[in-house]
């Protein structure tokens, strides 16, 4: 029989603009940060994953995951792992993959970003590199682009509307005024969104993420290491990862995320779980009208009702299910490679009963879902309480 | 961005951007634009044979792009859409013309035009784009 899998340990930078702060030191902060939560020392360490996107483009750096071995002084396997924004779920997953097969008892898996170093326009080039560079960035999409072809198809086919795009982000916004590592903690209007400057129409400044340098960190080790460290057990219960074509032009549908349907389908399935047991989840908000996709792909509601569902309030903090109560990429900020690491950071404090004030009361299961790019890669993970 | 600026990269791809060269797969009669290295559908049983477009379609999508990447600021704003190509398949590319007409649903037909420059010394990219019907 298959090993059980546990998080135990979890560590995160402030989100935000670093300028006094390089690369590795975000990445060891995180670091060292999750092994002291986890109660263990560095040399327990028997693996390494490391997401980044785009080191190379962002500071001119390869090879990042031996240079984060070697200055925290180890040589142990450690191994980068790209997917563009779905890099540092897919780094969480390979993790779990090499506990689970009995490899490996504790990985570190960090996820790191550091992109304020370069122009707005630079960082817009080197993020379009997750699309197809041949066939859409040639012809001067952009990544906003690219959810804005969907935007607009979306409110064709299901009637969803500009302000429900924007509810998405007030509602991120007012989450990450609860998270103390959050980029935006402030509050935003409907009417701020639909003011602020078009980037990509429909989509405008406040609907989409933003730039950010950041670092995040969790300890994955085996059910019988886990149980030594702690009596508040976070299983990974289920883990999804499916892919689809890079070009959006080359899907059926331009309403859904045909990666995240199916990455979902698999970890719900290795959990033994249905969407309606999820108590809580972070979504990938790159954009608003991602979130509204990504609620339905999930399957916490329909296919085209998701506009709706944020409408009535149904993902809020007091809602029927809280959707990134971090403040989702949008607000507690989107560090690319970090995010999906971050994100199962978030759903182990809310299961650990300890994300302050914006905890969703008795969260016993959680869900988070990384994507890279408009939807080639997607990774679900479902973690739940053991006790 | 140095890949931009490759002249092989630019020159082996001239059928299908210049002249809009997709290809048909035998076996299953799938039309692909771009083309493909293999149908996707048939894999190995597949057999591709160059197929030439008709350059006519419909807006599937679009998008006024305001932020730019390198090399196309001077652009701003400018459309993006996907076409659908009355033979099937659905491509990228930008939407001129007189963009009152622009809709989903909205007829388009392939012109060839500049698409970017790289820079002053830099290759002239050309391609096509949409040009309302
Ligand atoms: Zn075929």
């Amino acid at each position: 029989m298959a090993k059980k899998v546990c998080v135990v340990g979890v560590g995160l930078t402030k989100f935000g603009e670093h300028w006094d702060r390089g690369f590795r030191e975000l990445a060891i902060e995180a670091g060292v940060k999750a092994i002291e939560d986890a109660g263990i020392s560095g040399k327990d360490i028997d693996a390494m994953y490391i997401g980044n996107m785009s080191g190379g483009r962002f500071i001119g750096q390869e090879h990042i995951a031996s240079l984060i071995a070697g200055e925290l002084g180890l040589n142990i396997p450690s191994t980068r792992v790209e997917a563009a924004c779905a890099s540092g779920g897919l780094a969480v997953r390979q993790a779990y993959l090499a506990v689970l097969s009995g490899k490996h008892d504790i990985v570190l898996v960090g996820g790191v970003e550091k992109m304020t170093d370069l122009s707005t326009a630079d960082v817009t080039t080197t993020l379009a590199g997750a699309a197809d560079q041949e066939w859409e960035g040639y012809y001067g999409a952009t990544f906003p682009g690219l959810y804005a072809l969907m935007a607009r198809r979306h409110m064709y086919e299901y009637g969803t509307t500009r302000e429900q795009l924007a509810l998405v982000a007030v509602k991120n916004h007012e989450n990450a005024t609860k998270n103390p590592i959050a980029q935006y903690p402030f509050r935003i209007t409907v009417e701020d969104v639909i003011n602020s400057t078009p980037v990509a129409e429909p989509l405008n400044l406040l609907d989409c993420s933003p730039i950010t340098d950041g670092a995040a960190a969790v300890i994955v080790c085996s059910e019988e290491v886990a149980k030594k460290l702690t009596d508040k057990l976070v299983y990974i219960a289920g883990s999804g990862h499916a892919t689809d074509t890079l070009a959006l032009h080359d899907r059926e549908s331009l309403t859904e995320i045909k990666a995240t349907r199916l990455a979902a389908k698999m970890a719900y399935e290795e959990a033994g779980i249905r969407p309606r047991d999820v108590d809580v989840a972070e979504v990938h908000d790159c954009f608003t009208i991602a979130e509204i996709m990504a609620i339905e792909d999930l399957g916490f509601v329909e296919k085209g009702k998701g506009g709706k569902f944020v409408e009535d309030g149904e993902t809020k903090l007091d809602g029927s299910i809280p959707v990134n109560t971090s403040g989702g990429l949008k607000a507690c900020g989107h560090p690319v490679g970090a995010t999906g690491v971050k994100q199962i950071s978030e759903i182990v404090l809310q299961l650990r009963g300890e994300a302050g004030e914006r905890q969703v009361k008795d969260a016993r299961i959680g869900l988070a879902h990384n994507v890279g790019g408009s939807g080639a890669t997607a990774v679900v993970h479902i973690l739940e309480r053991g006790w | 961005m140095p890949h931009r600026s490759s002249v092989p990269l630019a020159w082996r791809r001239f059928e299908a951007r210049y002249r809009l060269v997709g290809n048909r797969c035998a076996n299953c009669g799938t039309v692909y634009f771009p083309p493909k290295a293999i149908c996707p559908k048939c894999r190995r049983k597949g057999k591709l044979e160059k197929c030439q477009l008709k350059g006519e379609g419909k807006v599937y999508s679009y998008t006024i792009i305001h932020a730019a990447p390198s090399g196309f600021e001077k652009r701003v704003p400018y459309c993006i859409a996907i076409i659908e190509l009355d033979e099937g398949p659905r491509v990228m590319g930008e939407v001129v013309g007189d963009l009152a007409l622009l809709d989903i649903g909205a007829r388009v037909r392939a012109v060839f035009r500049k698409i970017y420059e790289d820079g002053e010394d830099g290759i002239i990219h050309y391609g096509l784009k949409w040009e309302l019907v």
